[in-house]
């Protein structure tokens, strides 16, 4: 009754607004995020849930420019983008166009701007004398949390933080998911790894290993602000990881003030506290209810660009050209576990945007005429906008190429995978499940990647007919007619009469989920084929398909950067994943495609190159959509929906510190917020009334017992 | 066909054994007989028994599996002495009987008794001038009203005509049982029908009578009126996938009805046999004894349930060949979670047990037969354990509806039955996402709700009307 | 007294090594080094000699309970279960695989979930209590008839549609407090105000009917007829006799569940983004972060024994007939 009357007492509008009183008016962006970031580390995090953090805080040299598409890298830190100079084996110099075998090395000298300051933090305290203000533990007594340091300081970002962070790839103890592949390129990195592995086992855990002390052959301090970084052959996609926070900055003294006796046990780690020279810093970290972003005040300064597409004028999203980023004081993101919450609270208006991707949106969504996408008249009403883009992802239902029944590159179960890819409608599968969020894949490339084809030319012939300037899936009498060619009329063996029953291994997050089973079955049905599907947890999931124990699986993959190198290696024959644990699930081995791959992965897009680069693409992406490795799925897309209120957002797929150029219409904000949320009161009043009717009678039949037992 | 025996439906047809066995001691027992008939007396009770036995009706029907014939291909090939081939769908009787429930499937959601999709889909219609022009309207159903044709306005009248006819036969069969019931009972008190029926309605014979008959027309016009609308509609609608509605709930109902029943078969040897051995002998068995269930009681009961459930589907991942059929996997993982279940529930009725055993056991007629050398089984068995029934019986049937609302949240929290099995659990974690649809699609979570409610509510009734009846403490003054 | 004390803690520490034990054994059926590591390195570009990497460096990479190789009784200290369980006794939980300190992760969120856990135990008793009470005043009469299948209503209602159907009117439709969150201090009664309400409103049914046996039983009693004889009142009679010669079944149930209340609840907390242990202990099970669960197995059979001692404890305050020698 105390609450209600609380409530009652306070019955402005907006009751249910989940922050703070005092925040109301201010300068800050709310979002949320469902999983907790595990790592923000930068040589650890990789995936979506830590970028978006890691994002705002870390500069690598590079990043990809806002509105420009497709994807341009521009500098970040850096100059200028790196152009690789290329030397042979002997250490000559070899012209920009020499041919990939003659190349032994690439070297790329990146010259970082000079004058960029770190945000304040402890670790750059330093005393009179130069040495750092906290440099033993013993004054951590009373720190509980980073801002009960007292004293924080700043300085200039130098090349060695880049070369150091570089040198942590290596670290015996950080584990960074590219160190084996990164271990390949950069001269030395390996040799790095084993020396650092030898000092850790003779360290006490948790000691400090000063990696200034260990040399990096491949990486060289040329000045105070440049560095080159020595790879073997020739590696074009190399500027892109330059642009990941993997190639972030990390200061030594960073390194070395979060590794004193008493930190880690405190959660007081580079892991949890990021410190970087980006446009926000990391105030507070909480992954479980919590995480605020702050503006760095030590921000080097960056203006909003003014050139993009053609329609993002029209847009509005050059309105703010020239203006000093970042535009936000502050951002808040809330975790939300369960989507019900997270949707009703943007409803409301206490999100400003969905977070990117994520699924508890699809509700909201649906296919429009024409199959673009929609919002309910009533969210449009509320002058949500939604934004979409085709993600750099595939996801895709992989035979397994060493099995018996569905592998091989022979001509039946060729013909069998095809009749498969055929029958398996993902244009009903994306309007079913997607709402409509995704487009039918028809290689593994998707939009927006080097190599993609539109119209007639991208379509799959193996599975669309091109009809009235549009791709129609084939007729299932056209994938009945394959299965009988492949040994199996009607579902059936051609000689024994035994019916075809296909296993499909799955993940309960992927394919798992009772209605898409249902549906896949009958997908299956269709053919008369039998499907059994085994779905399993992840781990048990990966050793399956490590062991080649499978027959069908459900996959997807992320792009890391936008090349077309990045998706057509999880074919690749050498990459096969019972042969050499690599990532091609498939275990797909055309030497043809092989030869292709090999020849298209190092060449640049741009240029000449590009044409030939094409050419062999195509080449090799009719090799692919024959041989049907894959039932290629669907390229999902993602979409953002944000307020009114919230401006200059474009979804980008690659890019991550987007962050520093989102702005707000605070008045606005506000004024829809408190229309959206007043309070409904009559129910209190019910349950009032609903409580007097049923104790007044308790109590007159009280009065009557007392008075009768008086008696 | 070839008949597939599910452990599922061994243990359950097993049950119905017990079950019988059970009535049958019952029957010669004085005092169990006795309290049999104070249930029978209770009207609440009997009703909420009468509901519960359709229940199990279903479930009953869904617990014979078999998988059918493939039907060999046409064609020259089939000439040849193809090997008899089965499908994999494993299917049971009531898939059977449901047969046009289960294969009539929508392309997504459509709402109760609609002929019409709930959601708008642009089609392309090509106009008398050949063009093709696009449209954006909600779309006929593909089976939801069919037989109306295009005459979709008739709809109300039509689901109404179905409705009174389905009432017409549901007061003829009634009346039919009705009649039943006063002549079976005019025959056992040999008195007239008129006085056997106005004794039903009076509530004067030793059976409830009344409400069972009250229970049966309630059960008779819903069940007639949907087995009516379910053939041309889809009653409780369809879900993402255009599965209808009722089908699955239907189907739940045995998930509900194993999880409830063998969790509690899983328990009783265990809780019976160490907690009569703990009260009995003493000593340092007793003390073993109770550490086991003190240990395993003081383990979180959703983490000891967790780790053993995914411990089971280790095994079963690991071990493909053992399973022909995807039902069979289903159904390896269901005991597995009404055997850990079991597990983690068995303490509570053991503890029960021991304490009633200790106090039997100073009991004179116990000592006495000490002394004149019975041996300790003799005992056990002639003396201890039907005294102890009455706890046993209790514990049944309290245990279920607590058992069949576990399920629920132990499916939301993913350690619950296998994602391919239809329960209550699975049906309320894929709907509670439609919620936040615009608009909301309601209709699977209130399916679920409804038939959840009631059985879970009979099953409470049912116990309170046992526990009554059973409980010597209760007996007077209940 | 003490003696007791010293004795029944003695008699847990044979319990809580059997309970380590036994999820010791089960999670690492279920969840070898190798799948841990590949669980925590992610998904992408996971080669076998970063999974060996990860777990000599966590030190996953010892034999389970015996280790042949070693000297003395390192045999038995130098092996997984040695160095990762029975450390905890001394109150060393570790690290989660994501680097946190668990001991100090649990600590943190003790705090939101027992603010939620603790207004829900205490008005749910009250309100069962009482309504219990009213149901058994008002004894066979239509309020009495109507009270308890009301309560059987409840009860037979899952507790995850209490929570569908209280966020959606309350949140949803009537926009009376936050949906869903967490905040410290003063700001904290809105988000709690939900949670705890329907935490009461699921448990009523169940406790409601429970108390009312109790009270029936009690009532039954001679010494309730002298009372009444003697010309008290019925509410007298109802809370001076009836209530207290009643405490101890309800104590048996009631105590050993507040140290229990530590734990949070799995359900509530998720559902509306309270950063407490349950939430903790779902993201655990779900990430397969054998660290974190095994810290609370070990944590909840310690409430649990507590709960059983303070519930002997409770019997003597009731009750000074009972004694401990």
């Amino acid at each position: 009754m105390l609450s209600l009357l609380l409530l009652l007492a306070a019955c402005g509008s907006e009751q249910n607004d989940p922050y703070p009183r005092a925040e109301r008016g201010q300068n800050i962006l709310y979002s949320a995020f469902t999983e907790r970031p595990k790592h923000l580390d930068p040589v650890q995090s990789y995936t979506e849930d830590e970028i978006t953090f890691t994002a705002q805080v870390y500069e690598p040299p590079l990043q990809y420019h806002y509105l420009k598409r497709p994807y341009t890298l521009i500098p970040l830190t850096s100059d200028a983008v790196p152009t690789p100079r290329f030397y042979d084996a002997k250490g000559r110099q070899l012209p920009a166009d020499a041919p990939t075998a003659a190349i032994a090395y690439s070297v790329y000298e990146i010259r970082i701007r000079p004058g960029i300051r770190y945000q304040p933090h402890p670790a750059f305290a330093i005393e009179a004398g130069g040495q750092p203000v906290y440099r033993d533990g013993e004054q951590l007594r009373d720190i509980e949390k980073l801002a009960d340091f007292a004293r924080t300081g700043s300085r200039e970002l130098i090349a060695d933080d880049y070369i150091y962070e570089i040198k942590r790839l290596a670290h015996p103890r950080l584990h960074s998911p590219i160190f084996s592949m990164m271990a390949e390129r950069i001269v030395g990195l390996r040799q790095l790894g084993a020396a650092l592995q030898d000092e850790a086992r003779r360290m006490p855990a948790g000691g400090w290993l000063d990696l200034d002390r260990f040399p990096l052959a491949g990486v060289t301090r040329v000045d105070r602000y440049t560095y080159r970084i020595k790879l073997r052959g020739k590696y074009p996609q190399f500027v892109y990881w330059l642009a990941m926070p993997f190639f972030a900055p990390v200061p030594r003294e960073v390194d070395r003030f979060y590794h004193q006796p008493g930190m880690a046990a405190k959660n007081l780690t580079l892991d949890w506290y990021p410190v970087g020279t980006g446009p926000f810093m990391l105030t507070q970290n909480n992954p479980n209810s919590r995480m605020v972003l702050e503006r760095n005040p030590n921000f080097h300064g960056e203006a909003y660009p003014c050139h993009g597409e053609p329609e993002d004028r029209a847009d509005g999203l050059l309105a703010d050209c020239g203006q000093p980023l970042p535009f936000l004081d502050k951002a808040v993101f809330s975790r939300e576990k369960e989507s019900i919450p997270y949707w009703n609270k943007f409803l409301q208006g206490y999100y400003d945007a969905s977070g990117i991707s994520s699924d508890s949106f699809d509700q909201a969504v649906r296919l429009g005429v024409g199959g673009d996408m929609q919002l309910s008249e009533e969210m449009r009403g509320k002058g949500i906008r939604l934004l979409t883009s085709v993600r750099a992802s595939i996801f895709y239902l992989g035979f397994n190429m060493l099995d018996p029944i569905v592998g091989g590159l022979a001509e039946q179960p060729t013909r069998l995978r095809q009749a498969l890819s055929i029958a398996i409608d993902q244009e009903e599968f994306i309007s079913i499940f997607m709402n409509g969020r995704g487009i039918a894949a028809s290689s593994p490339l998707p939009p927006g990647i080097f190599g993609y084809l539109e119209g007639a030319a991208g379509s799959n012939p193996v599975v669309y007919d091109w009809v009235d300037g549009q791709a129609r899936r084939k007729p299932l009498a056209a994938a009945k007619k394959l299965l009988a060619e492949a040994g199996w009329p009607n579902g059936r063996h051609a000689s024994t009469g035994e019916p075809l029953v296909l296993s499909l291994d799955t993940t309960s997050g992927g394919m798992g989920d009772k209605s898409r089973l249902d549906w896949l079955t009958r997908q299956f049905a269709k053919l008369d084929i039998q499907l059994v599907v085994r779905s399993t947890d992840f781990n048990r999931f990966q050793e399956k398909v490590r062991k080649g124990a499978v027959q069908l699986y459900y996959l997807g993959w992320n792009a890391d950067y936008p090349d077309p190198e990045n998706f057509l290696f999880l074919l690749a024959g050498p990459e096969g994943k019972v042969a050499k644990g690599g990532e091609n699930a498939s275990n797909y081995a055309n030497p043809e495609f092989d030869r292709l791959f090999e020849q298209m992965k190092n060449m640049e897009s741009e240029g000449p190159r590009g044409v030939e680069r094409l050419a062999i693409i195509r080449q090799a992406l009719a090799l692919l959509q024959h041989d049907a490795p894959w039932i290629y799925g669907f390229h999902p897309t993602s979409y953002t929906l944000s307020h009114v209120w919230l401006r200059n957002r474009k979804p980008t797929e690659v890019g991550h510190n987007t962050l520093k150029y989102q702005r707000i219409d605070v008045a606005e904000r506000q004024r829809l917020r408190q229309e959206w949320n007043r309070p409904v009161l009559w129910p209190l009043a019910v349950v009032a009334a609903l409580l007097v009717a049923v104790l007044l009678p308790a109590a007159i039949g009280y009065r009557r017992r007392e008075r009768s037992t008086a008696r | 066909m070839a008949p597939v025996i599910l452990w599922s439906d061994v243990l359950i047809w097993l049950l119905v054994v017990a079950a019988i066995a059970l009535g049958w001691l019952s029957a010669r027992n004085p005092l169990l007989r006795a309290a049999w008939q104070r249930v029978g007396r209770n009207r609440a009770g009997m009703a909420s028994a009468t509901v519960l036995l359709a229940f199990v009706g279903v479930g009953l029907l869904d617990s014979i599996h078999f998988r059918s014939l493939l039907e060999s291909s046409a064609g020259p090939a089939a000439a040849r002495p193809a090997a008899q081939a089965y499908s994999v769908d494993v299917l049971s009787l009531l898939d059977v009987a449901l047969t046009p429930l289960r294969t009539r499937n929508e392309k997504t959601y459509s709402e109760p008794l609609a002929t019409r999709a709930h959601a708008k889909e642009s089609t392309e219609v090509r106009a008398a001038d050949g063009r093709i022009r696009q449209s954006r309207d909600y779309p006929r159903l593909k089976y939801g009203g069919a037989h109306l044709g295009a005459d979709e306005a008739g709809h109300d009248a039509d689901v109404g005509d179905r409705l009174l006819r389905a009432s017409g036969i549901a007061a003829l069969v009634w009346g039919a049982l009705a009649a039943a019931m006063a002549g079976g009972l005019a025959r056992a008190e040999a008195c007239s029908r008129r006085e056997a029926w106005r004794r039903i309605w009076r509530n004067e014979s030793d059976f409830a009578g009344n409400a069972v008959l009250v229970a049966m027309a309630v059960l008779l016009l819903l069940g007639l009126s949907m087995a009516m609308l379910a053939t041309p509609y889809h009653v409780f609608g369809t879900d993402k996938v255009g599965q209808d509605v009722l089908y699955q709930v239907l189907k739940s109902v045995r998930t509900a009805l194993v999880i409830g029943l063998v969790t509690t078969l899983v328990m009783l040897p265990l809780s019976i046999f160490l907690g009569v051995v703990a009260g009995y002998f003493r000593g340092w068995i007793d003390d073993l004894i109770q550490y086991l269930y003190t240990t395993l009681s003081s383990i979180p009961g959703v983490l000891l349930i967790a780790a053993a459930v995914l411990m089971m589907q280790v095994v079963i991942d690991t071990h493909p060949h053992w399973f022909t059929t995807a039902a069979e996997r289903a159904d390896l993982r269901l005991l597995a979670l009404c055997f850990i279940l079991g597990v983690t529930s068995w303490t509570g009725l053991c503890r029960l047990l021991r304490g009633e055993t200790l106090k039997l056991r100073e009991l004179e007629y116990i000592q006495a037969a000490q002394a004149f050398g019975v041996s300790d089984l003799r005992i056990i068995a002639r003396h201890i354990l039907p005294n102890l029934m009455h706890i046993v019986i209790i514990a049944l049937v309290m245990d279920f509806s607590s058992l069949v609302l576990a399920e629920a949240v132990l499916s939301y929290v993913g350690i619950g039955v296998d994602p391919t099995m239809i329960s209550f659990g699975t049906m309320i974690n894929n709907a509670r996402l439609e919620l936040a649809r615009e608009p909301m699609v309601w209709w699977s979570l209130a399916a679920a709700f409804v038939f959840m409610f009631t059985l879970v509510l009979a099953a409470n009734l049912l116990a309170d009307a046992v526990r009554d009846a059973f409980d010597p403490r209760l007996a007077g003054s209940a | 007294m003490l003696a007791y004390l010293v004795r029944r803690l003695l008699y847990a520490l044979p319990i809580l090594i059997g309970v380590n034990l036994i999820t010791f054994a089960l999670f690492f059926v279920v969840n070898t080094p190798d799948d841990m590591a590949r669980m925590q390195l992610g998904v992408k570009r996971v080669t076998p000699e970063a999974i060996s990497r990860w777990k000599a460096e966590r030190g996953y990479d010892k034999p389970l309970f015996i280790n042949d190789e070693a000297i003395g009784s390192a045999v038995f200290t130098d092996t997984i279960f040695f160095s990762k369980s029975a450390r905890m006794f001394a109150g060393d939980f570790g690290r989660a695989e994501d680097g946190r300190d668990i001991a100090r992760e649990i600590v943190s969120r003790m705090g939101p979930s027992l603010a939620i856990a603790l207004p829900t135990f205490i008005v749910g008793l009250l309100v069962t209590v009482s309504f219990a009470l009213l149901l058994t005043f008002f004894r066979a009469s239509y309020l009495d008839f109507w009270g308890v299948v009301l309560c059987v209503a409840m009860m037979s209602i899952s507790g995850l549609f209490y929570i569908i159907g209280g966020q959606y009117l309350v949140s949803k439709i009537w926009r009376l407090v936050p949906i869903s969150g967490y905040g410290g201090g003063l700001d904290a009664w809105k988000f709690l105000l939900l949670p705890v309400l329907i935490g009461v409103l699921s448990g009523i049914g169940s406790s409601t009917r429970w108390y009312r046996t109790i009270f029936l039983e009690e009532i039954s009693r001679d010494y309730v007829r002298t009372a009444r004889a003697k010309g008290l009142s019925e509410l007298t009679v109802l809370f001076r006799h009836v209530l207290r010669n009643a405490l101890i079944p309800i104590l048996t149930g009631v105590v050993v569940v507040i140290p229990l209340l530590f734990m949070g609840s799995l359900l509530t907390e998720s559902f509306f983004g309270i950063p407490g242990l349950g939430s903790y202990t779902i993201d655990a099970i779900n990430a397969q972060d054998f660290a974190v669960v095994r810290a609370m197995v070990f944590i909840g059979s310690v409430m649990y024994i507590v709960g059983l001692i303070l519930t002997d404890l409770s019997y003597t305050f009731v009750d000074p007939r009972i004694r401990f020698n």
